[in-house]
């Protein structure tokens, strides 16, 4: 079947969409947008966190048919202008570098999403509020200090700016 | 497959009934996870998510009806105050991810023994909508779980809403996990006191072959809260009440021994759960009163 959707502003479309298919897989492997990651493909890890119409979702837990007319809003769509020409990212991507909250890098992106909508919503999140917002994501590697640090220092940014 | 997309509940009940082996996608936080692990193939998905109605509730004649769609993220945010046990059992599901997607026209579907709005509904005395081309009908929730994962929905038939009785009286929810987020219940207690009838709804959750109604614990503390009025004159429960109850939920149960923890833990958990939840129950509950 034919899916068509909104994806970081643009209208986008892609055929042949299996119906059993997630918004992952069609994130992932057919509109070329492999910043959300597959790890578990059970809603565990959250590492596949997008937002779709707003809210944060494990984009492996959603039908692509499900997308069809709705707004998606990736890890690759928070960066508001290009960075390979030096445009700034998102002050969550900048405070996740600043605090070192990256290792291997693979729970990141689902980490940064999961964050930006946190720090959207809650100007002065607690800690007991950062923990509550990251509970879906799983990191291997940091130990999740860092993680707080950072999200912590975006939150202190977006507030500042 | 089938992608089916009705924009209405006539729409998806028309196709339920020509198409019974379609299967009905919510949040899909379960029927995704069996597709992506390749455990079901269904012929054809049914989307419930462009339905608007199944996305509201509303309140009226001392019942709140919540559309089957309505995720939990929007039953915390929307329905604390006047389903409180509900939206309790709504914060313990998953994650933000997940609540921001699964319903509980899901949790119903799927029937899990574990899911968390069973014990709820079933303390609450809630009824669930179910609806087919021959009409609608109201299921009590104590009707509703036959099985594991068994229900009392035709093939035709969907579920579009839970009533559940706003009782303006405290109610708890409680269960045991291996840490706060992302758990799936070891065991689940639910309370409701409902002081306008002079009874008390309890139901345990993961401790059974369904969710279940602690009959027998329901009809102990009615009795004792009958004697020497105690609904109006609210006091402290004597200690072998509290723990009388506890041993009648526990009692209740069938549990089995499994990865996530034995039959005798579990009926150990459900009586600690059931003293406590019937203690902060109460308390509130002396709070408003007395
Ligand atoms: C990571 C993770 C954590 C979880 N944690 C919890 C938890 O803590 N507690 C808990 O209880 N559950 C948990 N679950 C399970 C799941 O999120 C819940 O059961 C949820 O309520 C399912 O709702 P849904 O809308 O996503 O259902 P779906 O996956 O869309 O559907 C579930 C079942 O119900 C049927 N169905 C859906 N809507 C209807 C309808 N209107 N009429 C008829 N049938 C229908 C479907 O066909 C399917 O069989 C978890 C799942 C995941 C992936
Ligand atoms: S891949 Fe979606 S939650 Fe892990
Ligand atoms: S940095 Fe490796 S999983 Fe988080």
């Amino acid at each position: 079947m034919r899916v068509r959707l909104t994806v970081n502003g643009e209208q986008r479309h892609a055929d042949d969409v299996w119906e059993g298919e997630s918004l992952l897989f069609l994130l992932r492997e057919r509109l070329g947008l492999p910043g959300s990651k597959n790890a578990c493909e059970q809603g565990e890890c959250g590492s596949c966190t997008v937002y779709l119409d707003g809210l944060p979702v494990c984009a492996c837990l959603v039908a692509a048919g499900q997308a069809q007319d709705r707004e998606v809003r990736t890890v690759e769509g928070l960066a508001t202008g290009d960075p390979a020409r030096g445009d700034r990212l998102d002050p969550v991507q900048e405070a996740f570098l600043a605090a070192g909250a990256v290792q291997c890098g693979f729970c990141t992106p689902g980490l940064v999403v999961a964050a930006h909508d946190l720090v959207e919503r809650v100007p002065h999140p607690t800690d007991r509020e950062i923990r509550e917002a990251l509970a879906g994501n799983l990191c291997r590697c940091t130990g999740y200090e860092a993680i707080l640090a950072a999200v912590r220092l975006a939150a202190r940014w977006k507030a500042g700016r | 497959m089938d992608f089916l997309r009705p924009d209405t509940v006539a729409e998806a009940l028309a196709l339920k009934a020509e198409r019974p082996e379609a299967v009905p996608i919510a949040g899909g936080t379960d029927v995704m996870v069996e597709l992506n692990f390749d455990r079901r193939r269904p012929a054809a998905l049914l989307d419930l998510t462009r339905i608007a109605e199944l996305r509201e509730w509303s309140a009226g004649d001392g019942v709140v009806r919540v559309g089957a769609g309505v995720p939990y993220a929007r039953i915390i945010t929307e329905l604390g105050d006047r389903l409180p046990g509900l939206a309790m059992a709504a914060r313990t599901v998953g994650s933000p991810q997940i609540r921001n997607r699964g319903t509980v026209g899901g949790n119903l579907g799927a029937a899990s023994p574990a899911g968390d709005a069973h014990p709820v509904l079933l303390a609450a005395g809630a009824s669930v909508e179910v609806a087919s081309t021959r009409g609608r009908r109201l299921v009590p929730a104590t009707d509703f779980y036959l099985g594991v994962k068994r229900t009392a929905l035709a093939p035709d038939e969907l579920i579009t809403a839970v009533h559940v009785p706003e009782t303006g009286a405290p109610q708890q929810f409680s269960k045991v996990g291996t840490r706060n987020a992302m758990v799936i219940a070891v065991c689940s207690f639910a309370i409701a006191l409902h002081p306008a009838q002079g009874r008390v709804g309890a139901a345990v959750g993961s401790a059974a072959p369904t969710p279940r109604r602690a009959a027998d614990a329901e009809a102990f503390l009615a009795g004792e809260l009958a004697d020497g009025d105690r609904w109006a004159s609210p006091r402290p429960l004597p200690d072998p009440v509290v723990r009388r109850f506890g041993e009648l939920v526990a009692s209740a149960a069938s549990p089995i021994d499994d990865v996530r923890g034995s039959a005798a833990y579990r009926r150990h958990a459900l009586s600690v759960l059931a003293r406590r939840a019937l203690g902060w129950a109460w308390r509130d509950y002396t709070g408003e009163v007395g």
